[in-house]
């Protein structure tokens, strides 16, 4: 597996995810709307499993479910051999939209997870980590609408790490970020994952991001959502943009989205 | 870069206050005015006591002014933003004085000159403050109450859809019934005029706080509990630390409109039933045709009702201070 290859990363701080026959549908003005079917999908352990799909499929719905946010419908999700049955710190979601509190300051916000279960007290030294980790300490007692937009999504990003997630749970964390800053924050992902070692399931709209960061890529159809196929990124980290392989593998993602040869 | 920065912040600044405070300076001529005119023109209908002493009041305040404007660059800012106020003040009072005390045009017993007021405030105060004490304490118990249940029922309503079903309707039935229109049927069913009293300025004060904070409740946005969720948040956690942080501008402007209502109950059940606080007060006068006693009731009123909503506006800034450019009383 490539993540055994990256040897200086704890992968068993990694949480294994395994997906089988999951489907699930909504009810929209009364009408079924099946947005998941038979999907099968496995996240070993340190992986970083990148998801590509046209806006609508599901995949957001898919997170939901891995996060224990949408009650599971049909199929069986697995947490290290565990049923998944609802949220739970180990299993962290980023937004696209950072959701920080208005009302609390920017440390208060990074707190969060661990004010909810009751560890602030004895590792209050942690938050101030969290936020040196995404270069914002000096905006610890800013409220958010102080920050900008890149550095809010760098809060929530705190906010998420400081619980030590197994599995953190990305739904485009830098979809709203301009491009400077959004290759800024790639590189910091993959800082952050390497140095941690936890699993990622990011889900993202930029090829070239999916293509940066993960393991493995997977392609989803339109809704409701099938895999395509299955794109492995054989190559270490830091990845180069131009790098032939990964231009290569654009090439066949864009074409699997059904952008043709003429993009 | 530090210096262009600090160019730009100076040219924004407002240029720096005139060593003379012109405005102060005009009030304090206004003032003075105002001393000579109850000092030097004469009573018109009948001798006013304590016109001497209002004239010298006239001139102290001018006096204060008029230092004040020499000394200019330590005025405060707040001060000298009340200036035209402070001249309109002194015109209103000698048109006051003058169409009462000096000229005796407005009828005299309904309409007393200033220094009436001032002698009310002198010789009676001791039973105006018994009577500010005890609306204080009625008032107080009232809306603390009705504020308390109003924010629990409206966070339970908010949170909770089988504490909804049964509140609900009670809500919609009861709280639009002006609390004066059970004024009769609490004061025979309570023990006492002071608990029904109670009772009804707490209805007053629920009925809005609930509301607002129920709504408050109801739109806080779902990805709010979903990132506390993730993070192992309790339901207890998810009301405490989320809905009610999320729902507090939404209480708050309840809780202004429960204390603006309260008020109206307040000043009715004491005429009607608690013969006592400022309310009856003021019947007491009006019944006695005493109507200086009735005009400084009314003012003390005023200027207590002002401060208690001034006095919830720093409660709300304090508590709200992380929103931005809210609005100022
Ligand atoms: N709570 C809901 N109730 C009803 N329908 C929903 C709900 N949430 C999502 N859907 C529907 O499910 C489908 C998939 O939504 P989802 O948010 O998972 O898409 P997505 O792949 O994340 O899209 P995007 O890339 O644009 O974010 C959409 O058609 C949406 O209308
Ligand atoms: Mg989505």
């Amino acid at each position: 597996m490539v993540a055994t290859a990256r040897s200086p990363i704890p992968t068993e701080r990694g949480l294994r995810l395994d997906i089988r026959g999951l489907a699930h549908a909504f009810e929209l003005k009364g009408e079924r709307l099946p947005v998941l079917q038979r999907l099968d999908l496995s996240v070993a352990p340190g992986e970083m499993v990148a998801l590509l799909g046209p806006s609508g499929c599901g995949k957001s719905t898919l997170l939901r479910l891995v996060a224990g946010l949408e009650p599971l419908q049909h199929g069986e999700l697995l947490a290290d051999g565990a049923p998944i049955a609802g949220p739970d710190p180990s299993r962290v979601v980023v937004f696209q939209d950072p959701t920080l509190y208005p009302w609390r300051t920017v440390w208060d916000n990074v707190a969060l997870g661990l004010q909810a279960r009751g560890l602030l007290r004895q590792q209050r030294g942690r938050v101030d980590e969290a936020l040196a980790k995404v270069g914002l300490g000096e905006f610890a007692q800013a409220y958010p609408r102080q920050l900008s937009g890149g550095m809010a999504q760098r809060v929530a990003l705190a906010r998420a790490l400081v619980n030590d997630p197994r599995l953190l749970i990305l739904d485009e964390p830098l979809g709203k970020l301009d491009s400077l800053t959004r290759i800024a924050m790639q590189g910091e992902l993959i800082r952050l994952w390497q140095q941690q070692g936890y699993s990622g399931l990011l889900v993202t709209h930029d090829v070239e991001e999916a293509l940066l960061l993960a393991d493995r890529v997977l392609v989803f159809s339109d809704r409701p959502a099938r895999v395509l196929a299955e794109l492995q990124v054989a190559r270490d980290y830091p990845r180069h943009r131009d790098d032939p392989h990964l231009v290569e593998l654009r090439r066949q993602a864009l074409e699997l989205l059904g952008l043709g040869k003429d993009w | 870069m530090s210096t262009s920065s600090l160019e730009w912040s100076a040219a924004r600044e407002r240029p720096a206050p005139a060593r003379l405070w012109r405005t102060g300076l005009l009030a304090g001529a206004a003032w003075g005015g105002l001393g000579l005119l109850t000092a030097r023109l004469p009573n018109a209908i009948r001798d006013w006591p304590l016109t001497a002493e209002l004239a010298s009041l006239s001139f102290v305040v001018a006096a204060l002014l008029a230092g004040l404007a020499l000394a200019g660059r330590w005025v405060p800012a707040r001060l000298r933003a009340a200036g035209p106020w402070l001249v309109a003040l002194a015109l209103l009072l000698g048109a006051w004085q003058l169409f009462t005390a000096k000229l005796g045009w407005l009828p005299v017993p309904f309409f007393a000159p200033p220094q009436a007021l001032l002698e009310v405030y002198l010789e009676d105060w001791a039973r105006l403050g018994e009577s500010l004490l005890h609306s204080l304490a009625l008032l107080g118990s009232g809306v603390a109450f009705g504020a308390g249940c109003g924010f629990l029922a409206g966070v339970s309503i908010g949170w909770s859809r089988r504490i909804g079903y049964w509140l609900h309707p009670v809500l919609r039935l009861l709280g639009p019934v002006p609390s004066t229109a059970l004024l009769p049927l609490c004061f025979f069913l309570f023990p006492s005029s002071w608990s029904a009293s109670v009772f009804l300025i707490a209805l007053a004060t629920w009925f809005p706080v609930t509301v607002l904070t129920w709504s408050g409740v109801a739109s806080v946005e779902r990805g709010y509990y979903d990132v506390a969720r993730t993070l192992g948040a309790s339901p207890w956690f998810l009301i405490r630390r989320v809905a009610i942080p999320a729902a507090l501008p939404h209480v708050f402007v309840g809780l202004f409109m429960g204390l603006g209502a309260s008020f109206s109950v307040l000043v009715v059940a004491e005429m009607m039933g608690v013969k006592a606080g400022l309310g009856w007060y003021l019947q007491w006068a009006q019944g006695w045709a005493a109507y200086a006693n009735m005009y400084a009731a009314l003012l003390l009123m005023a200027l207590v009702c002002s401060g208690l909503i001034s006095a919830l506006f720093l409660i709300r800034d304090r508590a709200l201070s992380w929103q931005q450019g809210a609005m100022k009383w």
